[in-house]
């Protein structure tokens, strides 16, 4: 008995030991900067998440290989903390918590989605821990004031105004009907709060906005709608469910539209799923492989392609190019700060100008990235059926040129 | 509001025609649902989810170059055997108890298939494409997707098996049987156990044909099972336990109110309406439900 008691005190006093030494350990140890992430392993989005993460390891395998990061100079490497946010805001929130206060994070990296980051940065924020994020687009992340936030990709407000500005230049500069459909979440809705701008600037009209239910996987009712007033382009958001339910129910019914903008296109895998289908779908994307921005430690879009594919066996989504692009971010920061003081590296991070092989990065007040635009591609097919993304606008990227209108289905 | 869909008639016959198509199908998940709950009283709340395992079963064939209308034959054999096991593993042992703890557990059975789903699967949207193109009528005004014709089509088929299974078989009169009287049917030699195993079988077999359907009507996706169980669950409620052809016409009721929802009120009201109506509707059946037994035909 009395053994058992001393053996039970000893595993204890070892436990708090090592608690005691891992927060110690945490923060900037030796040659270790240490990164706190929460991701969604399970749930949901873990698809998604595990791009994010991809990404970020990815990032940090090359930047580590490639000299680390030098701060008074002291050579450092990047080491990241990950938990398992199940998908769940509530979660994040507390693993955000956990990451600072009990493993002593001082610098953290975004989870996947709008709906998560909004959960988490009201803590970073609280404890004044700078937090770079690529996967939260949402505009109401960069108007409420966060000074510790800073997000490498475009507000999800500019996802689809060019679809609609392309749209009207091709009518000659007159306005066009539009039609859209989204979902009922943050980042839907603010897509489609762009949408409402870009109709006012450019004097177009809309002739449908629905609204579609989380649980979406039937929409015959907008596309008979869509049939009876004929608009010159349909938006639709919806995640990866809205792209392929449109898709799916667009050919079943033969929906004739001229132009069909969307997003999700490349998470759904809607060539591979819906193959000839799925051709002259226009898609929002923040990255694509054949954009030409470069940077030293992933050269460019193809390499970064090739690379990753060699890494992890698939092609990279653009989740997880922007996850990549959020390390290189730091590393810059850090090395313009000379300094971990999270201040000084707040400052440095706001003050980033600098372009990647995922695009140019510069940071509004809001802390969203202004001077990298959204790319458009389109879905083409080729005889054989196989169907790629080629990107048509803007036109200084552009790998083809734009098809429209799109071919009526009776004309297939 | 928008009332477009009274101002083209063509819309109202295209918005019944999807929402009766629609309803057969909802039909038969609903069918298995009241036949589970008349013999067993218990409400199975994870209904939904052993419907989107079905389409998994369908959409792993069609990625393996199987042609996805064999899942209405595959995905209900399969899915009998796992109705089993869940049976054996869990339903035994609340089956004689009150509703409520039947509720719980298969509830618990949901939130279990669901992340199992998950883990396995992935998170990603999913579908099968069938490829059997489009129907057009009345000069195309009014398009219906094959695939729709093809799940309604099946669903009645299984239907009718069904209920001639049920009376002609020993297997349908013993559960027949069992669902009057348990209590009876043991004393006169019915093995009540098998019995309620086979019935929870039948029924994920059921759930299984419909998944298969759905996967190549709409898209699947492991957390996408309640609205399914929910549908049911209120087409139970309006037709009653013992009421096949209340089943067939609740079902279709269903899917032409919910189609009329979604054009008057806005799609994002659409299953929103079902809930308000299944509210509505418990609170006049509450009376007569708890009053009056009703008994499995």
């Amino acid at each position: 008995m009395r053994l058992t008691k001393i053996i039970l005190s000893f595993i204890s006093a070892v436990a708090i030991l090592f608690s005691m030494s891992a927060t110690s350990f945490a923060k900037v140890v030796g040659n270790k900067i240490v990164l706190g992430a929460a991701v969604s392993l399970t749930g949901k989005y873990s698809s998604n998440g595990v791009h994010t993460q991809n990404g970020y390891n990815m990032a940090v395998d090359r930047i580590n290989s490639m000299g680390g990061i030098k701060v008074g100079g002291k050579t450092y490497k990047f080491e990241i903390i990950y938990y398992d946010d199940e998908s769940n805001p509530k979660r994040a929130a507390q693993l955000a918590e956990r990451l600072i206060s009990q493993d002593g994070v001082q610098f953290m990296l975004g989870p996947y989605s709008s709906g998560l980051t909004k959960a988490m940065a009201p803590v970073t924020e609280k404890y004044g821990v700078p937090m770079v994020e690529a996967n939260g687009a949402s505009r109401s992340l960069f108007t409420k004031g966060y000074k510790y936030l800073f997000a490498v990709l475009a507000p999800a407000n500019l996802y689809l105004d060019v679809a609609i500005k392309t749209a009207v230049e091709l009518n000659g500069g007159k306005g066009v009907k539009v039609a859209m459909a989204f979902e009922q979440d943050a980042f839907s809705q603010d897509v489609r709060l762009g949408i409402l701008d870009a109709i006012k600037e450019t004097g177009s009209t809309k002739v449908i906005d629905d609204k579609l239910p989380k649980e979406l996987n039937d929409m015959a009712a907008t596309l008979v709608k869509v049939k009876q007033m004929k608009p010159d382009v349909l938006v639709v958001s919806g995640h990866t469910k809205g792209a392929l339910t449109a898709i799916r129910q667009i050919a079943e019914m033969k929906v004739d539209v001229p132009m069909l903008a969307m997003t999700h296109c490349d998470a759904a895998k809607l060539s591979k799923q819906h193959g000839k289908n799925s051709q002259y779908a226009l898609c929002a994307s923040q990255w694509h492989k054949t954009l030409t921005y470069k940077d030293n430690f992933f050269k460019d879009g193809m390499t970064y392609d090739a690379d990753f594919n060699k890494m992890f066996g698939y092609a990279p989504p653009y989740q997880a190019a922007e996850s990549s692009a959020a390390l290189l971010v730091f590393k810059d920061a850090f090395e313009r700060a000379n300094s971990f003081d999270q201040k000084k590296v707040r400052d440095a991070l706001a003050a980033t100008d600098m372009q990647t092989f995922y695009g140019n990065i510069k940071f509004a007040p809001g802390g969203q990235n202004v001077s990298k635009p959204m790319v458009l591609f389109q879905v083409m097919c080729d005889a054989a059926g196989k169907c790629e993304n080629k990107v048509v606008a803007p036109l200084k990227w552009a790998s083809a040129k734009l098809i429209h209108p799109v071919p009526k289905w009776s004309e297939r | 509001m928008d009332f477009l869909v009274f101002q083209y008639p063509m819309i109202t016959v295209q918005a019944c025609l999807d929402g009766i198509l629609l309803g057969i199908l909802f039909a038969l998940i609903a069918y298995g649902m009241a036949l589970q709950w008349g013999v067993m009283n218990i409400i199975n709340i994870a209904q939904g989810d052993l419907v989107i395992l079905g389409g998994y079963i369908a959409y792993f064939m069609y990625l393996y170059g199987i042609h996805p209308a064999w899942g209405v034959i595959v995905a209900p054999i399969i899915m009998y055997f796992v109705g089993i096991g869940i049976y054996k593993l869990v339903i035994n042992k609340v089956v004689d108890r009150d509703l409520f703890i039947s509720i719980l557990a298969t509830f618990g059975i949901s939130i279990l298939f669901m992340q199992l789903m998950n883990f396995a699967f992935g998170a990603d949207v999913v579908l099968a494409n069938s490829g059997y193109g489009t129907t057009m009528l009345f000069d195309s005004n009014v398009v219906l997707p094959n695939s729709k014709i093809f799940s309604a089509f099946i669903s009645i088929l299984f239907a009718v098996c069904l209920v001639i299974y049920m009376k002609k078989s020993k297997l349908g009169r013993a559960i027949r049987a069992t669902a009057q009287n348990a209590r009876a049917a043991k004393i006169l030699g019915v093995d009540t156990e098998k019995v309620y195993a086979a019935t929870f079988g039948i029924n994920a077999a059921l759930c299984g044909v419909a998944g298969a359907l759905v996967s190549i009507t709409f898209t699947i996706h492991p957390y996408m099972g309640l609205p399914y169980t929910i549908r049911s669950f209120m087409i139970v409620i309006v037709a009653g336990l013992g009421n096949l052809p209340g089943v067939a016409m609740s079902g279709m009721g269903l899917g032409v109110f919910e189609e009329f929802a979604d054009y008057i009120l806005g799609t994002e009201f659409r299953i929103g309406s079902v809930f308000l109506l299944l509210v509505l509707i418990l609170v006049y059946r509450r009376f007569k439900l708890s009053k009056k037994r009703e008994y499995l035909k």
